[in-house]
């Protein structure tokens, strides 16, 4: 087609070389035993999905959408992917952080991982995020399931591999692995019904003909089993419960790129399967969003902010607390008016920053104690270690949504949009669960900074491989906190390409 | 309403491997008996594909020189193969698990290894104090 050169070919590949670099990088890291090189290449493959997925989000914005066929088959025999505004900025906001998690993990994982491990564990994280990308990429309802599986199967290999740490990473692992697969299998069920009524797998080609179709018993079988299992996935209440223990045993560095990747791909899934796949049969998805989304939602914001309240362990307060986040996210999509999505996606955008960077906070403190992080090994920490403390606390103020951090917008954004709807119940309780969250939160801060560490306690030595990457993520927090535009901006894009029954 | 039924005989037996599956998963603490449940679990997804792909009166799609043969879908089939080969690769993972479990916590009950949970996490309680102190 156009004349060669190595850029034109690169450009023209964009949407599936976000997916198959890492995918492709993954077996080469996986024969290396020197850890240093692994990590370089892997750093080298994220960072290219992430070049990538720039490149995308900048053409999306310019022509809206892009699709690539695999192998030059004609959708809808072959597997398309589809890129258009919503999967840009999601792409964007998980290779970005998934490369920050990269850049960080080398320090975090030698200090968390057995050294002998450590190139495999490269492999596993390539394959993670190759596998998660691609879920979010991909316009192929079955394809979808085959990305589900690379991505939980590696995530399961990453999160066991905690247990070099602390065995309980181990039976996490294990629990996260069965869990998984039975939602991934619902999933399944689910895509056979649709494609037993439809005779079709590609999404765009599926919403076309469930709209001609319409009610039909098969079909709302189809829908309930495949919410259900990417509901699953998303660890939204009450399918969350694999999700404290993966997240919070789970190596540090493998937390912060969970934390903020995997659920968002999984949610992002969720509101395709219920504004472009199911767009067509209108009853259904507003009754699975009212009584379903929107109720679930709030029972596990509120669940994730009083388990934390009560935890003392911080990584798995830390992974409570994103159940009630997720929480948010899901509520957003569960209003399905446009500024509520809207909400969402900056919602996973900032999450994604304030989770990222607390899990990479906390293992820098991990790494520097060298043994678990609860309440009791935080006293006076903050003077111990200043520079991870302080990117500490500008991520934790984020998440209870103070004033210019991105947390803010987030809460600012959500509230808006629930108020728009005249729903001053959910309103009451959003803000509610906010306040909630300072609880657990100032419980941290008061015993880092007010209490004093007795004073034969040394300062200890902060890597700044570790505070570095930290460090970019929390002024990223403030950053989207002080200019919010240009995410604001390209959530909405996302929300009208979702909801305008766009792909 | 019997015949009925043994009209779809061939989906009871779907819908009855996938109660048994995911009956094991949830009531097992064998870990073991577990990972055997989600195997029947996702086996009962393969037989549905499968099942979903015959059409009646249709036979192998193996292209034959008779112009008008009617053929069975096996575009299910060929997705299937991918979800056994998923389903392989989360066998073999859950055993590798298991393996290591039974390592670690010398057992492969869940109450077992629940016990030994909270010893460690009683370790961790007691091995943040010294640090607080030291």
């Amino acid at each position: 087609m156009n004349d060669g050169g190595i850029i034109a070919i690169f450009l023209q590949n964009l949407p599936v070389l976000v997916v198959v670099i890492p995918l492709l990088l993954s077996p080469v890291v996986a024969i290396i035993t020197a850890p240093r090189l692994a990590w370089a290449i892997s750093v080298a493959g994220v960072g290219g999905a992430f070049l990538a997925a720039i490149l995308l989000q900048s053409i999306t914005g310019s022509i809206g959408r892009v699709t690539y066929h695999l192998g030059n088959w004609e959708p809808p025999w072959g597997i398309e992917f589809v890129v258009d505004s919503a999967t840009s900025l999601t792409l964007v906001i998980m290779t970005g952080l998934a490369f920050l998690a990269t850049l960080y993990a080398r320090a975090s994982l030698m200090s968390e991982v057995k050294h002998t491990d450590l190139g495999k564990c490269y492999a596993a994280w390539l394959l993670a995020s190759g596998g998660l990308f691609g879920l979010v990429a991909t316009g192929d309802a079955f394809n979808l399931f085959v990305f589900l599986e690379i991505s939980a199967l590696s995530s399961v290999i990453l999160i066991s591999m905690g247990a070099g740490a602390d065995r309980r990473a181990l039976s996490a692992g294990f629990n996260y692995l069965i869990i998984g697969a039975v939602g991934a299998t619902f999933y399944v069920i689910g895509v056979g019904f649709v494609y037993a009524i439809t005779g079709t797998l590609n999404i765009a080609d599926l919403a076309a003909r469930i709209a001609e179709i319409g009610g039909n018993a098969a079909l709302y079988a189809g829908f309930g089993f495949m919410i259900a299992g990417i509901m699953v996935k998303a660890a939204v209440f009450p399918v969350h419960i694999w999700l404290p223990a993966a997240y919070g045993y789970a190596p540090s560095a493998v937390s912060s790129l969970l934390a903020a990747i995997a659920t968002k791909a999984a949610l992002y899934v969720l509101a395709r399967l219920l504004f472009t796949l199911f767009a067509g049969v209108p009853d259904i998805t507003e009754l699975a969003v009212t009584y379903v989304i929107v109720p679930l939602s709030l029972a596990g914001i509120f669940v994730g902010t009083v388990m934390a309240i009560y935890e003392k362990d911080i990584k798995l307060l830390l992974a409570h607390s994103s159940v009630a986040q997720i929480g948010y996210i899901a509520l957003g999509f569960g209003l399905a008016s446009s500024a509520s999505v809207a909400a969402s996606f900056v919602h996973i955008g900032n999450h994604a920053l304030i989770k990222g960077g607390l899990f990479m906070a906390v293992g820098g403190f991990v790494a520097a104690l060298g043994s678990r992080a609860n309440l009791a090994s935080f006293v006076g920490i903050g003077r111990r270690m200043p520079i991870t403390a302080t990117a500490f606390t500008v991520c934790g103020l984020s998440l209870a949504g103070l004033p210019l951090t991105a947390g803010f917008i987030s809460k600012l954004y959500l509230v808006r949009a629930i108020l728009a709807e005249d729903a001053y119940v959910i309103t009451a309780l959003v803000l509610l669960s906010s306040a909630l969250s300072l609880i657990y939160l100032w419980k941290i801060i008061e015993v880092m900074w007010m209490q004093p560490a007795t004073a034969k306690a040394p300062n200890l030595a902060e890597n700044p491989a570790i505070y570095f990457p930290l460090w970019i993520v929390a002024l990223a927090n403030i950053w989207f906190g002080v200019d919010a535009s240009w995410l604001v901006a390209a959530s909405r894009a996302s929300a009208s390409a979702l909801l305008g029954g766009g792909l | 309403m019997l015949m009925q039924l043994a009209a779809i005989w061939n989906y009871l037996i779907v819908i009855l491997l996938m109660m048994v599956g995911l009956f094991l998963v949830i009531s097992s603490a064998n870990l073991v008996k577990k990972l055997v449940g989600l195997s029947i679990f996702q086996t009962s997804v393969f037989l549905f594909y499968i099942t979903l792909g015959r059409v009646s009166g249709g036979t192998a799609p193996i292209l034959t020189d008779a112009p008008d043969t009617l053929y069975s879908n096996p575009l299910p089939h060929v997705l299937i193969l991918t979800a056994i080969v998923v389903g392989v690769a989360t066998t073999a993972l859950g055993l590798a698990l298991i393996l290591r479990i039974k390592e670690s916590f010398g057992s492969i009950e869940e109450d077992e290894i629940l016990a030994a949970k909270n010893e460690s996490a009683a370790a961790d309680m007691a091995q943040a104090k010294p640090g607080v102190e030291a």
